[in-house]
This record gives structure tokens, C-alpha cells and sequence, in this order.
């Protein structure tokens, strides 16, 4: 854990201090505020709840796939065009070994389902934590520094992944049903909470608490902030960073595994393409939130998804287009992102 | 050189297609201030950079006491024992000033003793120790630059013009710091314009030109020698004094 001293005295000074550290809640606000904005517009409180619900829910996947991304940018400028292909085979890996526990995921037994979900999704994101690994040592690591050629590469790999995919598993549509528990709906009054969107939404905050915790609570954490400030002057510190982006970017493709199984369960089906589905998405959502900034990353991806579910009820016709009117919305108030990191 | 901490041998540092420094040869005595001047682009913080690995040579030899560092990464540079300040300062603006310190701490947590003593020299520290360093001024920004380099005591602290832009007070308390640093037989090689500071703190000098070494020697006989430093820099230390 991180280590701050606090040294005689510095406690006295403490509010003198803090005057200097003000609080950016200005995005904070805009979820709220894009809420409230879209009730008269939908018209119908229950049916407002249930969208809402489901934008975090979607939000929340969206997040979790994004936030590794994010990171991986930020703390070595790599632009990483082949994490469709992470999303892709942690779903395809959580299907398989869905496949092999039927038994468990058609049980009615809450226990038996989330046991199946558990295993399938340690071994998606074990799959493409190893997967990312293989990835940045091969592809990604000869490029460093030169982005046109990341983008290039990287959406090679990408190629190259959805055809192993389609060599392994087939290139049909595959079915990827809910475990017997999860599936329906919680009523309440008149409004419908789907389980799974329930689940979706615990699993995304439990990831933001426990990437949250490491930013700000470890030593690990600390340098990954500083790395994606300035990596150079932490490496002139005697830190390896290198060392540390590739345990960034192991992690982040494991949770671009655990966002795919999310992601696949939530659709329930699946192609070797839903990798580059929802990639447009993720990066809309780190831009919007800036690069590198994962708070900016959690809220970008909760208007995204707000976005994306209200204007796909009220005027569906305007919804491709909504999320690029809403980057260009953000972008036009803070060309940096939300959250912008402060770069050297 | 008799025994010196740091030694450069025909180093060259070419930057994309820029040949920057040409065959730098200097060396670095143990337990002194050497002062790097020269004029705007004449290579100081390429050799900086160089010496930290940032730029690594595309030839000659860096030789770190006793050991060739030329070739190593920077966080192998800075693990040997050498503290860098940038020109630029290097603070982290979203990690606030303990975690700054934090980070530089090699060895774990920051000596309090020794936090004590940097906040002697620089009590806005203390201040605004759980305050984001994105909030100090330039001043103290430098002041946190210069105390993360000492936080644990190195043998080689490479310091790149620590006074640009900033006021004569905190200058004074850098004087302060650099002769306690000094006494403690700290090697410092500052990179420096003002030349009044450069000629109070430094032993020795080594004058850069395009790339090369023009003059190296004593810093005494230089700031008493006003025709060697027109010839040099093209200024006079009466002028700046």
C-alpha cells in the first residue's frame, strides 16, 4: 500500500492546503443533468426508470471494456485499434465453458449459475489477460512511438483475431442464452429491472472500486498515475515502466474479456465481430472522459450509454448519430475530455 | 580526470536526424558543483538528458563511478545512484505533493529527519504537502523538483537550469540547499544561465559550444577572468552581478 509520510506540522496546514485542490464535479453533474433532460422527452416514468436502468447497465459494460484502454493509452501513447479482439474471444471463451455447464447454468439455482458465470468469466479473462500479454510482446511493442503504424498493426491484429475465431469456433451467429436465474425481469410497480442489468451494474462498480482502490491506494497505482502524466520522469525516478504498461495492458485485456462475456450475455448472441461492435463506443467513451483518465472514463461511459438508450427510445432514427454529436458536445466544452490528464 | 564521479568520452547524441552533441568530453569531479553554461542550444540538456539515458549516445562512453552507464536505461541510471531535475520540472501536476515525494522515495517511505531538513529550505512543501502539484506556482514547483531529487541522499544530482523563472528569494534558499548538499559531499552538476548563481555555487565549469566542450577549469578562475568570459559566453560577471 502507499505510503504517505505526514510530518510534524503538516496536519496544522492541512485547510490552508486543501484551499489549493478544488473538486471538478462539473462532469459529475452532466449524468444527472442528461437524466432529468430526457424524462419529458420519453414521457413515461416507468418506462424512464427501466432506460435508464438499462443505460447503466450498458454503461457499465461499456466501462469495463474501456477502462484497460484507457490506461494503456495513457501511460505509453499506444493506440490500441485490436481490444475488439479481447472483447471477441472472452466472449467466445465464457460461451464455451457456458457450453460445458449446462448443467449448472440451467439449474434453477442462483448459486449453480453464478458459479458457471464465475468460472466462465475467470477463464475469459485468464484467456485474454494471456492473449494481451502475447499481443503487446508481438504486436504492439515493435511499435511504440510511431502511431500511425499502432493503428495499422494493431487493426491487423484485430483481422487476424476474428479469423482464428472463425477457424475455432465457426463464423455463425452463436447463441449465448442466460443462466435460468438471471433471466426476467424484477417489477416493481410498473417498472421492469432485468436481472442481468443488475448484475451488469454491481460488476461495473465493483471493477471501478477495485481499479479506484489501486489508483489511489497503492504504490502500483501511484505509478501508473505518474506514468500516465509523465512516464519519462518516472523511469528517471528508477521505476521500470515498461514493466508496468505491460501488466496495464495484461490487465486491461482481461477486463476487455470480462466486458465481452458481459457484453455477449447482455446481447445473448454473439459473432466473432462484437469485438468491433462495440469498439466505436469504447472509444468514444475515452475520449469524451480523456485519455488516460479513468474517472472520466466511468462517466463518459454512463452518458454514452444514457445517450445511446434514450434517443434509441425517443427518436431512433437520431441514435447512430447521437453519441458523435454528444463527443462533439464535450469536446467543444473541454477539447481535452472530461477529465483531461495533466501531461507533461 | 583525477578522480572523477562521472566521465564523458566522445559522446555524440544524434535526436531524430539532428547530430546534437558532437564529442563531449568532460568529467565531473567527486564531491563538488561543476556548472555546465553555455548559450541557448549549445547541448547542456541533451548532455543532461544523455547522461540520464533519456537521449542514450549513438556512440562514446559514460563512465559513472568507476562504472560504464552508457547503454543503460534511464530507471538503471537513476537506481546507480543519479538524481535528475529536469529543465522542465518533472512534477506530477494530479499527484499531490506527498506522493511526489512519495514516488522518489527509492527506499520506502520518505525520512522524516530528511523531510524536515528539505522543508527548511522550502517550507511551502509542508504547506501544501496533500495539496495536487498541479496547483503550486512555478516556484514551488521547482522547489518540489529540487527536493524529490534529495529526498534520499544520491552521489550524483544532475540539475538543468533549477533558476529559470523563478524569484530571487527561492533562489536564495537554493543557494542554502546547495551548499548544505555540498557539505555533505554531494556531486552536482547544474546546468545553469544565471551566471551569479553558477559562479556562487560551482567548483568547477565546463563552458558547451555546438555540440563540443570549449573550456574546461575552474570556476574561480573564470568568474575572475572577465576576458575569458566574454570570449566564452559574452558576458561579464560584473555585468550580472
Amino acid at each position: 500500500m502507499t505510503t504517505t509520510v505526514a510530518p510534524a506540522a503538516v496536519d496544522a496546514d492541512k485547510d490552508d492546503a486543501l484551499k489549493g485542490a478544488p473538486r471538478d464535479w462539473l462532469p459529475l453533474l452532466l449524468v444527472p443533468a442528461l437524466a432529468v433532460l430526457a424524462y419529458p422527452l420519453v414521457g413515461n416514468p416507468s418506462t424512464w426508470v427501466t432506460l435508464t436502468i438499462a443505460a447503466l447497465a450498458m454503461g457499465m459494460m461499456i466501462f469495463v471494456i474501456a477502462s484497460g484502454l484507457t490506461l494503456v493509452f495513457g501511460l505509453m501513447d499506444v493506440l490500441n485499434f485490436g481490444h475488439g479482439a479481447f472483447i471477441a474471444v472472452g466472449a467466445y471463451v465464457a460461451m464455451t465453458v457456458l457450453g460445458t455447464l449446462q448443467g449448472w447454468t440451467q439449474a434453477p439455482s442462483l448459486a449453480l449459475n453464478l458459479a458457471a458465470l464465475g468460472l466462465a468469466t475467470l477463464a475469459a479473462m485468464t484467456a485474454t489477460g494471456a492473449l494481451g500479454w502475447a499481443f503487446e510482446r508481438v504486436i504492439v511493442r515493435p511499435v511504440y512511438g510511431r502511431h500511425l503504424e499502432q493503428i495499422l498493426v494493431t487493426t491487423g491484429g484485430l483481422i487476424v483475431a476474428e479469423q482464428l475465431i472463425h477457424v475455432i469456433w465457426g463464423g455463425d451467429q452463436k447463441p449465448m442464452p442466460l443462466p435460468t436465474a438471471l433471466r426476467g425481469a424484477i417489477t416493481l410497480g410498473d417498472i421492469n429491472i432485468e436481472k442481468f442489468r443488475l448484475l451488469a451494474v454491481l460488476v461495473g462498480l465493483v471493477v471501478f472500486g477495485v481499479i479506484a482502490l489501486v489508483l489511489q491506494r497503492t504504490k502500483i497505482g501511484l505509478l501508473i498515475r505518474a506514468g500516465v502524466e509523465n512516464r519519462e520522469m518516472v523511469e528517471a525516478l528508477g521505476y521500470r515502466v515498461r514493466r508496468l504498461f505491460v501488466g496495464v495492458f495484461v490487465v486491461g485485456s482481461a477486463l476487455a474479456g470480462l466486458g465481452g462475456t458481459l457484453w455477449a450475455l447482455y446481447r445473448e448472441t454473439l459473432t466473432a465481430a462484437i469485438g468491433g461492435d462495440v469498439i466505436v463506443l469504447v472509444f468514444i467513451v475515452i475520449i469524451i472522459g480523456g485519455l488516460g483518465s479513468v474517472g472520466g472514463c466511468f462517466i463518459g461511459s454512463i452518458l454514452v450509454a444514457m445517450m445511446a438508450n434514450y434517443t434509441g427510445y425517443v427518436a431512433p432514427k437520431v441514435a447512430l448519430a447521437s453519441n458523435i454529436l454528444l463527443m462533439v458536445a464535450i469536446l467543444m466544452w473541454r477539447p481535452q475530455g472530461l477529465y483531461p490528464v495533466a501531461k507533461r | 580526470m583525477p578522480d572523477a564521479l562521472l566521465t564523458l568520452a566522445g559522446v555524440h547524441t544524434h535526436i531524430g536526424q539532428y547530430h546534437i552533441l558532437q564529442g563531449v568530453d568532460f568529467g565531473v569531479p567527486r564531491g563538488g558543483v561543476t556548472v555546465l553554461l553555455g548559450r541557448n542550444g549549445a547541448g547542456k540538456t541533451t548532455t543532461m538528458r544523455t547522461i540520464m539515458g533519456l537521449n542514450p549516445p549513438s556512440r562514446g562512453q559514460i563512465t559513472f563511478d568507476g562504472a560504464t552507464i552508457s547503454g543503460l536505461t534511464p530507471h538503471a541510471i537513476a537506481r546507480s545512484g543519479v538524481a535528475y531535475v529536469p529543465e522542465q520540472m518533472g512534477v506530477f501536476a494530479d499527484l499531490t505533493v506527498a506522493e511526489n515525494m512519495t514516488l522518489a522515495a527509492l527506499a520506502g517511505p520518505p525520512d522524516t529527519a530528511r523531510l524536515e531538513w528539505i522543508f527548511s529550505f522550502f517550507p511551502a512543501l509542508k504547506k501544501f504537502w496533500r495539496s495536487p502539484a498541479g496547483v503550486l506556482s512555478g516556484g514551488q514547483k521547482q522547489m518540489l523538483a529540487i527536493a524529490r531529487a534529495v529526498i534520499e541522499p544520491r552521489a550524483l544530482l544532475l540539475i538543468d537550469e533549477p533558476t529559470k523563472g523563478i524569484a530571487p528569494a527561492i533562489i536564495d534558499n537554493m543557494i542554502g540547499a546547495f551548499e548544505e548538499l555540498k557539505q555533505q559531499a554531494t556531486t552536482i552538476l547544474l546546468v545553469e544561465q544565471n551566471f551569479h548563481f553558477a559562479s556562487s555555487l560551482g567548483d568547477t565549469v565546463a563552458v558547451m559550444d555546438d555540440g563540443r566542450i570549449v573550456h574546461a577549469g575552474s570556476m574561480a578562475a573564470l568568474a575572475t577572468d572577465t576576458t575569458l568570459q566574454s570570449r566564452l559566453l559574452g558576458l561579464s560577471l560584473d555585468a550580472h552581478g
